[in-house]
C-alpha cells in the first residue's frame, strides 16, 4: 500500500514567498500574545499553593471559587484560582503564597471550608512551591534552551554548513515560539512539563529539518540532478521525503494524541504542547526551512567541493 | 549479502534476553510492609526485638508473610494494607518511642531476580505517592546556639586577658558579665570589643554595680537564621544521598522551612531516620563530684549542669557534665571510623583552625580533668565518651574512643561527617503523596501508550506489511531495552517519564519509516530485492544517525539544566533515542535478514 507517492517533484519553493508571509504574520501573532497576555505560569514557578480535590458529585466551580475567595487568604483575591480538572468533579484550587500560614494550616483551612458543602471531598494532593524556587527555574529553562540551540547549531554547521545550521534553529525557534503564543492566548497553565514538552519540540522539530536536509546534500551529489537549479533540487528532496514525513508524523502525533485523549489532566499540558509542536513542527521544516536556504542564498558550490567541479572541467 | 554473522545474532538474542530479564522485576507488585528502625544511633533492632515483634504480631494473629532483618533494620510483609496498618499500631505500642516504625511497600521481586541484580523502576512521587516532609527549622535554638558560644568566647576571651570577671551570665537575649570595678569593666570592655566585633556592647554601671550586657545586632541574628537554613539544608543533602535517592527534592520554603521529598522511596522509616537525626556532638566538661553526682540522681541537679548518661559496654552510667558548651559540631572538618592505639574502634576527628585553637586552650587549661564528648540527637544528650584529658591537644586532630562498637563508630562518624545541623529541625508536615492519585497517573499514562502504541502498529503492518511487522518487533524490543535500562539504572520513573516513553516510541518509528522508505525507493529505482533491503538500510543510516544526534543534543541539555519534571523526562528521552537506534537498525535489520537473507530467489518484497 503506498499513500503517498508523488510522480513529479512538487514545486515547494515557489510557494516560498507565501509561506514566509504566513509563518511571519503567526509569529507575530505569538510573540503579540506573549507580549500582551503572558503566560499563565504554573506554581511551580510563581510560587504559591496548589490544591486538587475530587468531589463525591460534580462541583459547582462558582460556589467553590465563591468559598475560597470567602476566605480572604493573603487578602489578593486576584491570584485565588479554581478550575476544573479534566473531569467535572476535579477541582484545582490555586493560591497566592500566604506568609505566617503553614502549608498544612493554609491546606486544612480551605479544606475545612469546602467540607462545609461537601463532607466528602477529598484532598487529593496538596503542592507549596515558595517564590524564589521559581526564580531558579527560569534561568535554568532559558539556559537549557540557550545550550540546545548553540548545540544544534554546532552539530549541523559541521556536518551540513552554516546556512543549514542558522536555517534550522530559525524554523525551530519558530515553532517554539508559536507553542508559547497558543498558550499565551488562552491562558493555559505553563508548567514545568510543558517547559519539557517545549523543549522536546526543539529537538523533535530539528529532527524534521535534518531528515529534508540530509536529502538536500544528497540531491546535490548525484548525477542525475546535476543539471537542476538549486529550487528544484530541494524541490525534489521535499517531495522524495513526503511520505516519510507524513508518516512519521503521523505515528508521533498519533502517540501524543493518545496521551491527550487517554493520558488524563496531569499529562494534558504536555500533550498539548506536543501536538501544537508536531503540527507545526511539520510545516517549518518543509516550509520555512527550505525556504531560509534559499534565502541566504545556498549554492551548489556549498554543499559540492569546488576541488570535483575542477576535474569535471578537464574531462 | 543479507545475512548476519552468527554473532550478530548472538548479540542480538543476548540483549533481547537480557531486557526480558532486567524488565520482569516490574511486574511483581509490591506488598504492603511495616519497617522497624532504631530511633538513634545506638538504638539498633537486633534479633532480640524481631522476636519480640514477631510474637506479639503472631499472638495478635497479623502473622507476617516475611520478616527480615536487613542492616540494621526490620522489614515485614503482609498480605494487606489493613493488617499492615493494624501491625504498625501493634508494634509501635510494643517497642516504645525508641524505634521508629513506619508503613513501606516491598517489591515482590523473586530472589533470583534480586541475586542477578534486577529491581523493579521506583515510580516517582507523582506515579507511587511518596514521601514529602515539610520540616522547619528551630529558630530560637540557633538563636540560644548563639549566645552560647558568645558566653564562651568572652569567658575564654577574658581569661585570656587575666581579666578577673564575676558571673557570666547567659539572659534569654544576650550574655551578663558582671564586673568587679570600673577598671576591669573598661579593660574587659575594650578587649571584648577587639576580640568580638560582632557583640553589641551595653553598659550598665551603678553604685557598686559593674555590668557589662552583650547582644547581637539585628543584622547578625538574622545572619545566624539564614545561615542555620543554608546548613540545614546542606546537611540535609548529605543525609538524603545517603537514602541513594536519585531525584530528592530539598528546597527552603519561606523563612526557616524545609521541604524534603522522596519521589520512589518507599523506605520511609529509614528516610524519616535519617533526615531526623539532628546529631551534633558538643564538648562539655565534666563534673567530677561525686557529691553533686549524688545530688543530681537524687533529683536536684546543680545550676550550670546537666545530668546524661554515658555509653558503656556494661551499660550505661549517669555522668554529670556542664550545660556550657566548648565546642560545637560547626568546627569539625572530617570524621573518620577507624581504631585507636589499642585496637578499640574509634572515631577520627578533624578539626577547624578554630575548631583547634579552642580545643588546645579547653585541653591546656582542664590536664587531669574529663571531658565530655556529646552527641545530641533527637534533643536528647549522650555521652559518647569522657576521657581524662592527659595533656593539651594541638593541631585539631581529635580521637574519640571509648566503649563503642565498630558499627557505632561508623555510625558516629557519619553523622558527624554529613555535617551537623545549625540547629535542630521539627518535622511539621510528613506527608504521602495520595496513592490513588498516583495510581491513576501511572494507569492513565501507561493505557495511553499503549494505546497509541497499537494504533502505530497496525498501521506499519498495513501499510508496510512484512517490513511493518519487522519494525512493529523492533519498536516492541525498544520498549524492552528501554524498560530495562531504566530499572538497571534504578531510574526514578515519573509522569513525565512515562510521556517520554510514548514520545520515543512516536519518534523512534521514524527511523524504521525512512529505512522502509527508502527499500521502496531503490525496488522502484529497478534494484534487486536483496540489494534493495541492503541499500535502503545503508542509506538510511545518515540521515538517521544526524536526526537521531540533534535530538539527542536538545535531550542532553535538558538532562543538564532541566529540574524535576523537566529532568524526569529528559532522561527516559535520552535514553529512548539511543535504545531506539540499536532496535531499528540492527534488531529489525536481524529479523529482515531471517526472513529474506537465506532465501535463494525473491522475487520481490513485501514492503
Amino acid at each position: 500500500m503506498e499513500l503517498f507517492h508523488f510522480k513529479k517533484d512538487i514545486p515547494f519553493m515557489s510557494y516560498g514567498k507565501l509561506t514566509t508571509t504566513i509563518s511571519l504574520v503567526t509569529f507575530l501573532l505569538a510573540v503579540f500574545f506573549l507580549v500582551a497576555r503572558g503566560l499563565n505560569l504554573s506554581v511551580e514557578f510563581t510560587g504559591g499553593t496548589v490544591l486538587e480535590v475530587r468531589y463525591s458529585q460534580p462541583a459547582d466551580l462558582n460556589q467553590v471559587r465563591h468559598q475560597v475567595e470567602g476566605l480572604k487568604l493573603g487578602g489578593q483575591s486576584k491570584e485565588i484560582q479554581v478550575q476544573a480538572l479534566g473531569t467535572t468533579r476535579d477541582v484545582m484550587i490555586r493560591l497566592p503564597t500566604v506568609a505566617g500560614a503553614t502549608s498544612a494550616q493554609l491546606s486544612e483551612t480551605v479544606m475545612a471550608e469546602l467540607r462545609k458543602t461537601d463532607a466528602q471531598v477529598e484532598r487529593r494532593k496538596v503542592e507549596f512551591v515558595g517564590p524564589s524556587v521559581g526564580d531558579e527555574l527560569v534561568t535554568h529553562g532559558l539556559t537549557a534552551l540557550l545550550l540546545v540551540c548553540v548545540g544544534i547549531i554546532i552539530y549541523l554547521a559541521i556536518r551540513f554548513e552554516w546556512r543549514f545550521a542558522v536555517s534550522a534553529i530559525l524554523a525551530n525557534l519558530h515553532d517554539v515560539v508559536i507553542i508559547l503564543g497558543v498558550f499565551a492566548f488562552f491562558q493555559w497553565e505553563f508548567s514545568l512539563t510543558v517547559l519539557a514538552a517545549v523543549l522536546a519540540v526543539l529537538g523533535y522539530s530539528v529532527n524534521e529539518s535534518v531528515v529534508v536536509f540530509d536529502r538536500i546534500r544528497e540531491n546535490f551529489r548525484k548525477a542525475g540532478m546535476r543539471g537542476r537549479s538549486v529550487t528544484e533540487v530541494i524541490d525534489n528532496a521535499i517531495t522524495a521525503t513526503m511520505s516519510r514525513t507524513l508518516i512519521t508524523h503521523g505515528s508521533t502525533e498519533t502517540m501524543v494524541l493518545a496521551m491527550l485523549i487517554f493520558g488524563g489532566p496531569a499529562l494534558h499540558g504536555f500533550a498539548m504542547a506536543l501536538t501544537i509542536g508536531i503540527v507545526f513542527g511539520i510545516y517549518s521544516s518543509v516550509l520555512v526551512a527550505s525556504p531560509l536556504l534559499l534565502l541566504f542564498g545556498l549554492t551548489r558550490e556549498n554543499m559540492v567541493k569546488p576541488v570535483k567541479v575542477k576535474d569535471e572541467a578537464v574531462v | 549479502m543479507n545475512r548476519y554473522s552468527i554473532w550478530k545474532y548472538l548479540l542480538i538474542l543476548a540483549a533481547i534476553a537480557l531486557g526480558l530479564i532486567y524488565t520482569t522485576p516490574n511486574f511483581y507488585g509490591e506488598s504492603p510492609a511495616v519497617q522497624v528502625s532504631g530511633a538513634r544511633s545506638a538504638v539498633k533492632v537486633d534479633e532480640a526485638a524481631m522476636g519480640r515483634i514477631e510474637k506479639v504480631l503472631v499472638d495478635n494473629k497479623l502473622a507476617p508473610l516475611s520478616i527480615a532483618l536487613e542492616a540494621g533494620s526490620l522489614k515485614a510483609r503482609f498480605k494487606d494494607s489493613d493488617t499492615q496498618l493494624k501491625a504498625k499500631t501493634l508494634v509501635q505500642e510494643t517497642l516504645g518511642d525508641d524505634y521508629t516504625v513506619a508503613l513501606n511497600l516491598m517489591p515482590n521481586t523473586p530472589k533470583w531476580l534480586t541475586a542477578l541484580g534486577a529491581h523493579p523502576m521506583s515510580l516517582g512521587l507523582d506515579l507511587s505517592g511518596g514521601v514529602h516532609f515539610l520540616l522547619e527549622v528551630d529558630m530560637k535554638a540557633a538563636e540560644d546556639k548563639a549566645y552560647e558560644r558568645l558566653a564562651g568566647d568572652v569567658r575564654r576571651e577574658l581569661k585570656d586577658k587575666k581579666i578577673r570577671a564575676g558571673a557570666i551570665k547567659r539572659l534569654p537575649d544576650g550574655v551578663e558579665v558582671q564586673l568587679r570595678d570600673a577598671d576591669t569593666l573598661g579593660r574587659a570592655r575594650s578587649a571584648i570589643e577587639r576580640a568580638l566585633p560582632v557583640a553589641q556592647i551595653a553598659q550598665q554601671s551603678g553604685e557598686n554595680n559593674y555590668r557589662l550586657k552583650l547582644t547581637l545586632g539585628q543584622q547578625e541574628l538574622f545572619r545566624i537564621k539564614t545561615d542555620a537554613v543554608k546548613q540545614n539544608i546542606a546537611t540535609l543533602h548529605n543525609r538524603v544521598n545517603e537514602l541513594g535517592t536519585t531525584e530528592p527534592v530539598i528546597q527552603q520554603q519561606g523563612a526557616e522551612r524545609i521541604v524534603v521529598q522522596l519521589p520512589g522511596v518507599q523506605d520511609t522509616a529509614r528516610a524519616k531516620d535519617i533526615i531526623g537525626r539532628t546529631a551534633t556532638l558538643e564538648v562539655r566538661m565534666v563534673n567530677e563530684d561525686q557529691a553533686a553526682l549524688g545530688d543530681a540522681l537524687r533529683g536536684s541537679v546543680p545550676a550550670g549542669f546537666e545530668l546524661m548518661e554515658e555509653l558503656d559496654a556494661r551499660g550505661n552510667r549517669p555522668i554529670l557534665v556542664r550545660k556550657e558548651v566548648e565546642l560545637t559540631g560547626e568546627n569539625i572538618n572530617d570524621a573518620q571510623a577507624g581504631f585507636d592505639d589499642h585496637g578499640q574502634p574509634a572515631v577520627h576527628i578533624n578539626l577547624d583552625s578554630a575548631g583547634a585553637n579552642i580545643f588546645r586552650q579547653v585541653t591546656a587549661e582542664n590536664i587531669g580533668k574529663r571531658m565530655a564528648m556529646v552527641l545530641i540527637e533527637k534533643g536528647k544528650g549522650q555521652v559518647v565518651t569522657a576521657p581524662v584529658i592527659r595533656s593539651e591537644i594541638g593541631g585539631g586532630r581529635v580521637q574519640i574512643s571509648g566503649s563503642m562498637t565498630t558499627a557505632d563508630a561508623n555510625d558516629t562518624a557519619l553523622l558527624l561527617r554529613a555535617g551537623s545541623l545549625a540547629a535542630p529541625m521539627n518535622f511539621v508536615e510528613e506527608r504521602t503523596i495520595g496513592p490513588s492519585l498516583g495510581k491513576e497517573n501511572i494507569q492513565k499514562g501507561f493505557s495511553s501508550t499503549l494505546y497509541g502504541f497499537a494504533a502505530i502498529v497496525v498501521f506499519m503492518v498495513i501499510y508496510y506489511r512484512v517490513f511493518g511487522l519487522t519494525a512493529s518487533f523492533s519498536l516492541a524490543v525498544n520498549v524492552l531495552f528501554l524498560i530495562a535500562l531504566l530499572s538497571v539504572l534504578r531510574t526514578t520513573l515519573t509522569l513525565p517519564g512515562i510521556a517520554a516513553i510514548a514520545l520515543t516510541l512516536g519518534m523512534a518509528i521514524d527511523s524504521n519509516v525512512l529505512i522502509n522508505e527508502r527499500i521502496r525507493e531503490e525496488v522502484r529505482a529497478g534494484m534487486p530485492p536483496q540489494t534493495a533491503i541492503k541499500a535502503g538500510y545503508e542509506h538510511a543510516w545518515a540521515t538517521i544517525l544526524d536526526s537521531n544526534i540533534t535530538t539527542l543534543i536538545a535531550g542532553v541539555a535538558l538532562l543538564i539544566f532541566g529540574s524535576g519534571a523537566v529532568r524526569g523526562f529528559a532522561v527516559v528521552h535520552c535514553l529512548g533515542i539511543v535504545t531506539s537506534m540499536f532496535s531499528s537498525v540492527v534488531v529489525s535489520r536481524g529479523l529482515v535478514n531471517l526472513i529474506y537473507g537465506y532465501r535463494r530467489k525473491v522475487k520481490s518484497l513485501a514492503v
